[in-house]
């Protein structure tokens, strides 16, 4: 709601609330006071998407609402979240982190930009994308380049990179998960681990 | 989970040891409701704190952490001694009458081949007796002494009631109820259901610790039905999935493993996955390892992996040690890993020994953070005061932090801890300038390409040639990765189904029944496949039919493997093919073939006479009461007190933890003992939060803004602290300060005539977020992994406890 | 403007008239089993969802009840008790506590102000904001001590039974999220129902006193409870025993109001122009109105009986 509309309200209510008081003296008619209806129903007009809960596994089923419409100029965001029915596990329940997802998807601390620390330094900068990506590009594969071994002492073929790991995200999605392991283990490296391990 | 979700409310009996669902899982958890309001069944809760699993069960034992296999071999012992055991079940599934090396013994705590030096065993004598056809021999009469049943009795002998208490606390009437609850569902018509998670998983012997309870439910004969089973209830939402594809350090998709250095050609690698059958007759399913194999390197390398080069054996890097999460840091620690990648991990707070992880991100040249949150890893190098204390400038890591996408804003698919992979939509559009990981790994692979191509560099070809056949390299799409999991056919094959059919190349397989050894069908996971056939994404079914409210709804997303519901439904039925218990039928022998409600785990037109086992991936046909050489640390479980523990291990007081257990040096000098860290303690979850996410979600932080600490009114009237009051808790590794819960739900357990005070500490608060700012509980669990897991030892350590004074706010 | 027919509105606070019954449509109710709560505090994270509501973080309280309390902006809450029961055992006792919808509502009887707290036929009882005058005599009224007061925009704020979701059809958020169906939400028949094999099953293991919290002190209520110990239920953070309205309100509606309410009205009126004339962040005359009531009322807080906030549950 924006700032104007939320003054109007504020100042309707207050004038509702003179002539109602009034009204009750038996100085105009009771309909008239009645200001009120049954409170609106905020899903009206959102797009409703299936998804399931990122948390933990028993993967609930949820129903997330959102406004907009994807149009050029209308990015869609998500305005209510709640259990999907029609799901076998959760039947439209959910739990108080399910229940609560959208503070997360609206969080204050979501990650907004690429960031980028120097040596030494005390803070995060913001960065572009291509100058993110080129950079890693270029650490890992100069430290790949100088660290990969590909043959053990008594000569076995090898083929690893030890010096770089990876700690993959189990809330990300099969497919996710499936370029990663191409990705990283495709480059040799073998410290390559998840929240299973934990 | 063997199981489904909803199936728990099948169950007769349901026992939450090593959980705490009602906390972590709260909507799998209604289906133990259900099973209670509408099954009239008995929830059992063995836990050293009442939880909120507690709170709503029909029996509440206390246990001291970490005692876990001493109780259950304490079940064991009960069962076997009073005979309520399935007989039949037990005889005819399991491996009771297979006998047992006449070498191999156990003494003292260890099991035979021990070697002091390197921690760990030669399993040689841990095998089967092999009679002059290959087979295992058996005594179908279990008169053997070396028959496993006869082994099994014997090594859970000295686990009376009393030596039960001594060891976990548990009143020995407790303990004797629970045995006899448990002893019930012997019989063919009563079904018990165990529920863990990470309360059994994270200690140094927490595979033996589910091992233990394998036991007990095989013995009951309640794997393979409808409401039993052993349901590991799992932590993240695609924790399952991960591991599925083989995000792990020695793992490939499908539970293949890779490579140790040892096998140095690929006939070496091969001779150790051939498993062949140990008894006649036997499925063995993984004698197909060459097909999986092989499809799974054509979708790795595409044509680049051919017959010629074994499908590329040499490209595969080959491992020369575990290269886990905490080996990882102990890299770090040394300098010998420059660059890390943290993709929606957050090791800051989730490794043991907070200050080692600290200094050891610290000696990072870069690292990168790909995550929809802020992470206290990604500031590793900030000064937060007390609750992260550092100097930046001292801090030469360069550190990236990428914004990531989160489930509103992505698709794709999740496996659930019941393997059922389900598929979501976004319903966002990507905030700020969020990006997929997928095009975050995309974007660097390029530019990696084209410093490769531009400049040259160490060995590629493994780079250059993954297989990338997306239509946008940038940003694949998830259905075409999906499609790729699943696997397509390469060239021409006949169908398996058919043989009078051909497959033509181009095809999307139905199963991995299809696959084969020559190159001819590509399979990113062979375990998955069937997810996305010709006829379309099975895992965006949604289909909510379930026959007969059995509580499998077997056409809802789909469920690896083959869209099975309930892994080893075979033991359902009987040796004739007749469900065990009418009313709890899953499948049945219909004279042709096996029908029912889930897809059959078996041959499904292999007659019940024909000596096949219903655990088909098993060498054995049965299912394991001793596992031979396939655990670390032993074929059977033995009580080992936890490295870091409150009394000695009066079963065998020369062991300190499991004597398989890995610790680094280093780690050995953070133990503490219980001179100086009386207490037992323990970390957790709580309902309100998930990790270390929900403290970023406002909802979330309101509900449990602030850490805290619980300890029991006796400890807490010792040490002068009432509720609300602020506490130090240390261990040798680290001190930590929190708002102390006082409460009757934590009890000083009497072990062997001492008290036992339990402090336990709930892991959500950080210094990023909504919450007020906290001190990780990490700082004070201690650096040692699971001996055959490398899991750390999260659930059983030692602190000391005094009260104090709020920490100066940073 | 919506009209009394078809909002089914059956009284409203402060009016000697009251709109037409027509429909004769079913009483719903929620009923919370206490025995199948895990304490899970889904029914808060839902309800703070749905209507918006985000109370600032607080502190640990050496306790799981967190927010501390009820507020403006926490309708309803989960209040933990650990009792040792006669055997020795532990039970841990969770009550979500919020609005019971009394049949008969003490906050309603109590409101000065036309329209401001409306029942409908179904039985929930609502707050209009717009109507409200900030008073805080709903406060007073109620025998379960719901009703709290925003400071800022001096409205009384508390659960509304999702009323904006059961007009549509479906149940309150809370219900919906409960993960163990702990919360069921019906007809009020039906849930009596389902009351009844609930306290079988809790006799059957051994709840003997298992019953159905209903009081009939305020006419029964369309927020119910099933409690395992149905003889006692002050166990459960301080459930009243036998909650009746204040004797007070009752005086209140016997003669009292039209004084009191002229009061109110000539502060409505100083209210109205000072939003006019300085907009609503200013509260200074807002704060008169509060002074004023809270003299006019203080002694009544004492005198009301049953209210649950005299004494906290301990943890």
């Amino acid at each position: 709601m924006n700032m104007v509309s939320r003054r109007g309200f504020i100042g309707g209510a207050a004038a509702g609330l003179a002539v109602t008081t009034l009204g009750a003296f038996g100085f105009g008619g009771a309909e008239q006071a009645l200001a009120a209806s049954v409170r609106p129903y905020k899903l009206s007009r959102t797009t409703e998407t299936r998804n399931t809960c990122p948390y933990c596994s028993v993967s609930c089923g949820l129903l997330v609402y959102s406004l907009g419409d994807h149009s050029k100029n209308a990015k869609a965001s998500v305005l209510h979240i709640e259990g999907d029915p029609d799901h076998p596990i959760n039947r439209g329940t959910l739990c108080p982190k399910g229940a609560g997802l959208l503070d997360f998807v609206h969080a204050e601390t979501r990650t907004k930009y690429p960031m980028y620390r120097k040596p030494g330094s005390d803070k995060l900068e913001r960065v572009s994308w291509d100058w993110a990506l080129d950079r890693i590009a270029r650490l890992m594969k100069d430290d790949r380049d100088k660290n990969f071994v590909e043959k053990a002492a008594n000569g076995t073929t090898v083929n690893r990179w030890l010096t770089t790991g990876m700690l993959c995200a189990s809330a990300s999605t099969n497919e996710t998960a499936y370029i990663t392991y191409k990705w990283a283990r495709n480059m040799g490296m073998l410290a390559l681990d998840n929240q299973a391990r934990i | 989970m063997t199981n489904t979700w909803m199936d728990l409310k099948n169950a007769d009996l349901l026992i939450v040891m090593g959980g705490n669902p009602a906390e972590a899982h709260p909507c799998g958890f209604k289906w133990v409701i259900e099973a209670k309001v509408h099954r009239g069944a008995k929830l059992v809760v063995i836990d050293p704190r009442f939880t909120r699993t507690a709170s709503v069960a029909d029996f509440y034992c206390p246990i001291r952490q970490g005692t876990d296999i001493a109780f259950l071999s304490g079940v064991i012992k009960y069962l076997l001694d009073n005979d309520k055991i399935q007989h039949e079940y037990v005889k005819n599934f399991t491996n009771a009458s297979l006998l047992v090396k006449e070498n191999f013994g156990f003494e003292d705590g260890l099991f035979t081949g021990y070697d002091e030096t390197k921690r760990d065993y030669d399993k040689a004598s841990w095998s089967y007796q092999v009679g002059d056809d290959g087979y295992a021999k058996v005594d179908e009469t279990l008169a053997d002494p070396r028959c496993v049943i006869n082994v099994l009795r014997e090594h859970v002998k000295q686990y009376t009631p009393e030596f039960v208490e001594r060891i976990t606390g548990s009143p020995r009437a407790k303990f004797l109820k629970v045995c006899e609850m448990m002893a019930e569902c012997s019989s063919p018509d009563k079904v018990m259901n165990s529920l863990y998670a990470l309360g059994w998983t994270q200690h140094s012997s927490g595979s033996q610790n589910i091992r233990t309870m394998c036991i007990v439910q095989m013995l009951l004969g309640n794997m393979g039905v409808r409401g039993g089973g052993m349901n590991a209830l799992r932590g993240h939402s695609n924790i399952q999935g991960l591991t599925d594809i083989g995000l792990l350090s020695n793992s490939m998709p499908g539970y293949l493993s890779l490579p140790v250095e040892a096998e140095a050609t690929f006939d070496q690698y091969m001779s150790q996955r051939q498993f062949k059958p140990l008894r006649p007759n036997q499925m063995s399913y993984w004698q197909n390892y060459p097909k999986f194999y092989a499809s799974l390197q054509k979708g790795m390398f595409g044509k680049a992996a051919t017959p010629e080069n074994n499908f590329a054996y040499d490209w595969l890097p080959k491992l020369d040690a575990t290269y886990d999460i905490l080996k990882a840091f102990e890299l770090m620690q040394d300098g010998k890993m420059n660059g890390y990648i943290c993709q929606g991990f957050n090791p800051l707070m989730s490794i043991p020994d907070k200050n080692k992880v600290r200094a050891s991100l610290a000696k990072l040249k870069f690292l990168v953070t790909m995550d929809p949150l802020e992470t206290e890893t990604s500031r590793f190098w900030e000064d937060h005061g007390e609750f992260n204390p550092i100097d930046p400038s001292k801090v030469m890591t360069e550190v990236f932090q990428l914004p990531v996408t989160c489930f509103a804003e992505d698709e794709g698919s999740l496996a659930n801890s019941a393997r059922w992979l389900q598929w979501h939509w976004p319903a966002q559009d990507p905030p700020w300038e969020s990006r997929t990981d997928i095009a975050i790994m995309s974007g660097i692979r390029s530019r990696m390409l084209a410093l490769y191509e531009k400049e040259g560099g160490t060995f590629f070809d493994p780079i250059v040639n993954t297989y990338w056949p997306y239509l946008d390299p940038n940003e694949p799409t998830p259905d075409e990765v999906a499609r790729e999991v699943n696997g397509y056919t390469l060239a021409p094959i006949k169908d398996p189904a058919d043989p009078t059919k051909t497959i033509p190349a181009g095809k999307q397989l139905d199963g991995f029944g299809q696959l084969q050894a020559d190159g001819s069908t590509l399979c990113g996971c062979w375990i998955y496949s069937g997810q996305y056939t010709e006829q379309g994404n099975a895992m965006a079914r949604r289909i909510t039919a379930d026959p007969d409210s059995a509580g499998i709804a077997p056409n809802w997303a789909f469920a690896w493997p083959a869209n099975r519901r309930i892994l080893y439904n075979r033991a359902s039925a009987d040796t004739n093919g007749k469900p065990w218990d009418p009313e709890r039928t899953l499948i049945k022998w219909n004279g042709a073939k096996w029908v029912g409600y889930d897809v059959p785990d078996y041959g499904l037109t292999v007659a019940p006479d024909k000596g096949m086992g219903p655990f088909i991936l098993t060498e054995e046909g049965q299912a394991r009461l001793w596992c031979r050489e396939l655990m670390r640390d032993g074929p059977m479980p033995t009580h080992y007190e936890p490295f870091e523990s409150p009394v000695v291990n009066i079963a065998f007081p020369k062991v300190r933890g499991n004597p398989a257990g890995r610790v680094f040096k280093d780690d050995w000098l953070r133990f503490g003992d219980a001179k100086d860290f009386p207490y037992a303690g323990t970390t957790y979850r709580l309902t309100e939060h998930f990790h270390y996410w929900t403290k970023h979600a406002k909802i979330n932080a309101i509900l449990q803004p602030e850490f805290f600490v619980e300890i029991g009114e006796e400890l807490a009237k010792e040490k002068g602290v009432a509720k609300g009051d602020w506490v130090r808790v240390w261990s040798k590794r680290g001190s930590v300060k929190a708002v102390a819960v006082v409460t009757k739900r934590i009890k000083p357990l009497i072990c062997d005539g001492k008290p036992v005070h339990v402090v336990g500490v709930p892991i959500h608060w950080g210094f990023i977020g909504e919450t007020i700012m906290g001190h990780g509980a990490n700082t004070l669990t201690p650096f040692v992994g699971d001996a055959n897991t490398n899991t750390p030892e999260f659930k059983a350590f030692l602190v000391n406890l005094e009260r104090t004074t709020a920490p100066a706010v940073a | 403007m919506a009209d009394y027919q078809s909002l089914d509105i059956i009284r409203r606070s402060a009016s000697t008239e009251q709109p037409p019954r027509v429909r004769g449509g079913q009483e719903v109710a929620k009923l919370i089993d206490v025995s199948r709560c895990i304490g899970c505090k889904a029914c808060q994270a839902a309800c703070m969802e749905w209507n918006d509501l985000r109370q600032p973080v607080q502190t640990c309280q050496g306790n799981y009840t967190n927010p501390e309390d009820l507020s403006p902006s926490v309708w309803t809450l989960m209040r933990f008790t650990e009792y040792e029961n006669p055997d020795g055992n532990l039970e841990w006792l969770i009550r979500k506590d919020g609005c019971m919808h009394c049949s008969d509502p003490g906050c309603l009887k109590a409101c000065p102000s036309p329209g401001a707290i409306v029942q409908y036929e179904n039985g929930i009882v609502d707050f209009i904001s717009e109507n409200c005058i900030g008073c805080t005599y709903c406060v007073k009224g109620c025998p379960f001590n719901i009703p709290r007061i925003n400071p800022v925009d001096r409205k009384v704020y508390k659960c509304t039974l999702c009323v904006d979701r059961v007009a549509v059809g479906q149940a309150p958020a809370c219900a919906k999220a409960c993960p163990t169906a702990c919360i069921m939400f019906g007809t009020k028949a039906d849930m009596i129902v389902q009351a009844e094999s609930r306290i079988a099953d809790l006799n059957s293991r051994g709840f003997d006193k298992a019953g159905l919290y209903n009081p009939p002190g305020v006419g029964g209520t369309h927020v119910m409870y099933v409690l395992h110990h149905a003889d006692n239920p002050r166990l459960y953070a301080n459930l009243p025993q036998n909650p009746r309205i204040s004797p007070i309100v009752a005086l209140w509606k016997g003669g009292f109001k039209v004084v009191g309410l002229a009061g109110l009205a000539l502060a409505a009126v100083g209210s109205f122009f000072h939003y006019v004339a300085a907009g609503p962040d200013e509260t200074d005359s807002n704060d008169e109105t509060v002074a004023f009531d809270m003299a006019h009322f203080e002694d009544d807080r004492n005198a009301s009986e049953g209210r649950g906030n005299d004494v906290r549950p301990s943890h």
